[in-house]
């Protein structure tokens, strides 16, 4: 479990949290939506120690990562897979490499036990036998995949996707939400999704926390976000008309 | 003020640079795959410019020796003694400091747009230690021996512009260049290498691993990279001249 106490994150004279808490629930899909700007990959950034916060508590299962030193940071960093919005894989390697370049730097393991952990990671993620390839030779879905690959390496005990979707035709999208959901259930891991994508919303948001002008707006789960009256998170999630009487129908139901 | 806050930054950047890498045996990988790309692929650009500049310090000074006094073996000491103490060392660092800067620049650069950099940070890893200390070791260790080299062929080229164009003979040529030979000289020169190395290498990493933006900035801090570390490579010049010749 992950939770955020009053952290606050300035950026000159702006102040882009405020005194955000939130809870992130463990073997469950935590998402953090919001509209551009609103600070919640600035969020998704101070858990992860890419910002520090100026006050405030991150606790990792009770471990306070804001007070923790390099050494100690590293420790829980390799308890973290990352899922980034570009996929960020490394463009000198092959997929094995990528995928097996976390267990190179930190463990111990036989060249024999790295290559069955990177076989069977790629097997996860529906790759096989894409180990030889480069991620410029890879589709946008399969470069997703392989950072999940990635991700998943090292057995994590947190889960970060940044925007998994963006740039993805549906039904890759629903293939990454699906694949996302999956893996946090199957190791019970912590996972947060930063999200724009109302589908991932409606599909795989156990736990949703709605960050709306540097604060936690709201918080519920994804049955919930239909039948709230808060009107901020009714002009985000159904902006549209379509939407709106979809929410409607929904409801009678 | 911004300059000093950069300074400053950059001061920082390689104290962390310096820092103990994870694992000495992907270091050791890393640096040698640098070695590879910074040093074993400059080889050709480092050998054409070499041989030609040789040959125009022969040729210019060859042409322009019409006083009787002086003797034939000055082409060969002048060809000698610039070579070893300028051309080779600073010229052939600034054109280094073009290839091999911008190729780090860039290389850090998109890595760093592309949060290349942020995953090797999330994972745990020392980013600036496993990126750039490779970098900046492999330089240090591989430009003297490019330099070495490039001496070499800068005396070929200079016997070979002044054999082609009948300006003076082999025997006097190389009586020139043996003549007042002093060991110190390329300790001076392979020493400057060294710093000119570590500017080229740090001032482009730097520059690439602060990047922010999108493709547009890495070719930003690309240029800014070459610009820098050339304007770096003439101020150290002068002060090492003044701290070894003077």
């Amino acid at each position: 479990m992950i939770e955020v106490i009053n952290v606050n994150k300035t950026f000159g004279d702006n102040q882009i949290l405020k005194d955000v808490s939130a809870t992130f629930e463990k073997g469950k899909v935590n998402l953090i939506i919001g509209q551009s700007g609103s600070g919640k990959s600035v969020l998704a950034k101070c858990i992860v120690g890419l910002h520090e916060v100026d006050s405030g508590q991150i606790l990792y299962d009770e471990r306070d990562f804001t007070k923790m030193d390099r050494l100690q940071r590293k420790e829980i960093r390799q308890e973290i897979g990352m899922l980034f919005q570009g996929s960020a894989l490394f463009d000198s390697m092959t997929v094995e490499q990528n995928i097996k370049f976390p267990l190179t730097m930190f463990t111990k393991m036989s060249k024999k036990e790295m290559q069955e952990r990177v076989d069977f990671c790629l097997e996860r993620v529906n790759l096989t036998g894409k180990n030889g390839l480069y991620p410029a030779e890879c589709s946008g879905g399969m470069q997703k995949r392989i950072a999940i690959a990635r991700a998943i390496s090292m057995n994590p005990k947190y889960l970060f996707c940044d925007e998994p979707n963006s740039g993805l035709d549906p039904q890759t999208s629903i293939l990454i939400d699906n694949l996302i959901r999956e893996i946090t259930y199957e190791y019970d891991i912590t996972t947060i999704v930063i999200t724009h994508d109302m589908n991932s919303v409606i599909e795989i948001g156990d736990n949703v926390t709605f960050i709306n002008q540097g604060q936690n707006w709201w918080q519920g789960d994804r049955k919930s976000i239909i039948t709230t009256d808060n009107p901020e998170i009714n002009d985000f999630v159904f902006a549209s008309d379509f939407m709106k009487e979809i929410k409607e129908t929904l409801k009678k139901i | 003020m911004g300059i000093i806050q950069n300074i400053g930054k950059y001061f920082m950047m390689m104290y962390i640079v310096f820092s103990k890498p994870e694992k000495w045996k992907i270091f050791r990988r890393r640096f040698f795959e640098e070695m590879e790309l910074i040093g074993v692929k400059s080889i050709p650009i480092v050998a054409l410019m070499s041989a030609f500049m040789g040959a125009v310090i022969a040729l210019q000074t060859a042409s322009n020796m019409d006083n009787p006094l002086l003797p034939a073996y000055t082409v060969g000491y002048i060809t000698r003694s610039s070579t070893i103490l300028e051309f080779s060392p600073t010229i052939i660092s600034l054109i280094l400091a073009g290839k091999v800067g911008s190729n780090i620049a860039s290389e850090v650069g998109t890595m760093r747009v592309t949060e290349q950099i942020d995953a090797l940070e999330i994972m745990g890893v020392n980013s600036l230690s496993y990126l750039v200390l490779p970098k900046v070791t492999s330089a240090m260790i591989f430009f003297p021996v490019l330099i070495i080299f490039s001496i070499g062929l800068s005396l070929i080229g200079g016997w070979l512009s002044l054999k082609l164009s009948g300006l003076s003979s082999t025997e006097t040529y190389i009586y020139g260049i043996r003549f007042f030979y002093r060991d110190s000289d390329i300790v001076y020169a392979l020493t400057k290498t060294v710093v000119f190395a570590f500017l080229i290498t740090s001032i482009a990493s730097f520059k690439g691993y602060y990047t922010k933006g999108g493709s547009l900035d890495v070719g930003k801090s690309s240029t800014e990279a070459v610009v820098s570390a050339s304007v770096a490579i003439l101020i150290a010049n002068f002060f090492l001249t003044q701290m070894f010749l003077l």
